[in-house]
């Protein structure tokens, strides 16, 4: 589903990329941890364009993210294309990112009306189905500035589903909640993983990593320094950095 | 133990004295009196003459220029004013240029020299073309008769404000958190259709109260087209001044239409930023008209 290949990413001189090879199959569960500024975020808002790489290539559903490639060169993607291709990724933002100005219903119904050309009945109907499925159907008509900030998160899963995205991306979505309202957002996410979304969550939650995960990515310094079973590299870490990450956030 | 203490109830404390306020009260109501005693017996204040003057024809008619001289330019200069201000954030150099040139000019020089210079054009280029640029015309027309009195006074006022308006509209759209563009963009939204559903709607908050600022700002500020010559409220409250002899009264009168249109635009104002303001707020504060019925026992409780 998602391929990258010495992808590389600097901010002026500042190298946070330093050549990413992953590879994520349809229907994993891949978790990126590693300290901050390890570079986890930026290679998640790579894969749906909001920064642009500078080497390497990065594909998505077998399409270069981006670029089209014709006759051995590299074309950059108009923005109506890019705009597209976000459109088969959900996103999820560690700052929930909700508009504040819409109800949750309005929120998860701009996109499929103003983009996918949906009916406004057929929207509500969906709104209504992803609110179930986030367990917050008596909160259709809320305002953000009304919810929780758990509350917030899963509306904002549901706005991102209602696009029908082939993959998620999930960048620190718990980091911003209160300790006891993490569970309820991890909860939605757990049931996303059953029902065979493919994902890529940055986390800091290592249970969710261990019980959710099918792959653990650990990154430092614009490296991935190792990667596998997360039972693996969770309990018995083969480099010295990951055993000195976790034994910090265990 | 502690059931067997007298334990302490509610308190009935002697509340602080205030005599201040009481010598400022009647210090203030003294005055009051004074001024209002003046206003009513001296008779240069022309009440009546004001009142036999305020809905004559001739006022009515420079009331309506004032109105619409006010409302139209504020379409202009709002329309014209996101335009430039979108064009100023806009990644082309040429556009952003061209909208900064914009700003410094029409901001930079003075509305009142901006109106005269549009109602000399004709002294400037005798005849406008329509055709191919620097070729052939295919449609020519006489300059004083394209821009007619009401049409200078027109774009002077809207091209000047527009300026203004720009810079509003260009602190309400950075004001947005950048997150909300990330997130339109993360659902696949193009530009323009973020620009109008997602930015503006929450720069709006930002925008409404400087605007209404401008608005009762440009309701006097059209007083100044009789430089083109243009007519309204304040030249022809004038001009029954001048005829009569009695150009004292025709000013206050002049000032109280002001009053009473810049009070209403207020109102205006008020539930314009209540309407951008849902969702700012867990629940919206009651409108004075809801605290009245509350008072009365008319309305539900919030």
């Amino acid at each position: 589903m998602v391929k990258a290949d010495n992808v590389r990413k600097s901010f002026g001189r500042l190298n946070v990329l330093k050549g990413i090879d992953l590879e994520v199959a349809p229907q994993e569960v891949c978790c990126l941890i590693g300290p901050s500024g390890s570079g986890k975020s930026t290679i998640l808002r790579c894969i749906n364009r909001l920064e642009h790489i500078d080497g390497g290539r990065l594909w998505v559903d077998g399409a270069l993210v981006g670029y089209h490639e014709r006759g051995g060169k590299l074309h950059e993607m108009r923005e109506r294309e890019v705009a597209a291709q976000r459109r088969s990724i959900g996103m999820v933002f560690q700052r929930f990112n909700l508009f504040p100005h819409m109800t949750a219903a309005g929120n998860i119904m701009e996109a499929p009306i103003r983009v996918s050309g949906m009916s406004k009945g057929e929207a509500r109907d969906r709104a209504e189905e992803l609110m179930t499925r986030v367990g917050l159907k008596d909160k259709l008509h809320a305002y953000p500035s009304q919810l929780s900030g758990g509350q917030q998160q899963r509306v904002a899963i549901a706005r991102a589903l209602a696009m029908k995205p082939k993959l998620m991306l999930f960048d620190e979505p718990t980091s911003s909640l209160d300790p006891e309202l993490v569970g309820e957002v991890l909860d939605v996410m757990r049931g996303l993983a059953e029902d065979g979304m493919t994902m890529i969550v940055v986390t800091h939650e290592m249970g969710f990593a261990r019980e959710v995960g099918d792959t653990v990515v650990f990154m430092d310094e614009g490296v991935i320094v190792e990667s596998g079973d997360p039972k693996q590299v969770l309990t018995d870490p083969q480099h010295q950095r990951t055993k000195a990450f976790l034994s910090k956030v265990l | 133990m502690t059931d067997e203490r007298v334990r302490p109830g509610v308190i009935q404390a002697v509340p602080v004295r205030h005599p201040g306020r009481w010598v400022t009260i009647a210090i203030l109501a003294v005055i009051v009196a004074m001024a209002v005693n003046s206003v009513v017996t001296n008779h240069n204040w022309g009440w009546g003459f004001q009142r036999d003057n305020a809905f004559t024809s001739s006022v009515l008619e420079g009331l309506r220029n004032t109105l619409w001289l006010t409302v139209a330019s504020m379409v202009i200069g709002l329309g014209l004013g996101v335009l430039i201000a979108i064009m100023r954030l806009s990644s082309n150099p040429v556009l952003s240029s061209t909208a900064w040139l914009y700003t410094w000019a029409f901001r930079g020089t003075p509305v009142y020299v901006q109106l005269l210079i549009w109602s000399q054009v004709g002294s400037l280029y005798k005849q406008i073309s329509l055709g191919v640029p620097f070729g052939a015309a295919w449609f020519t027309f006489d300059a004083n008769t394209l821009i007619p009195a009401f049409a200078a006074a027109l774009l002077g006022l809207g091209l000047n404000e527009a300026a203004y308006m720009a810079e509003i509209v260009r602190a309400g759209l950075i004001s947005v958190d950048h997150g909300q563009r990330e997130a339109a963009d993360a659902l696949g939204m193009p530009r323009l259709l973020t620009m109008f559903r997602i930015i503006l709607p929450q720069a709006m908050r930002v925008i409404i109260p400087p605007t209404g600022n401008e608005t009762i700002s440009m309701l006097k500020t059209t007083s100044l087209v009789v430089v083109i010559p243009y007519y309204e409220l304040l030249f022809n409250a004038e001009a029954i001044g001048h005829r009569t002899f009695k150009p004292f009264p025709m000013l206050i009168m002049a000032s109280l239409f002001y009053l009473a249109l810049s009070s209403i635009l207020m109102v205006g104002q008020y539930y314009l930023e209540r309407y951008y303001a849902r969702g700012a707020a867990r629940a919206l504060p009651m409108t004075p008209v809801q605290k009245v019925l509350r008072r009365v026992g008319v309305g539900s409780a919030m």
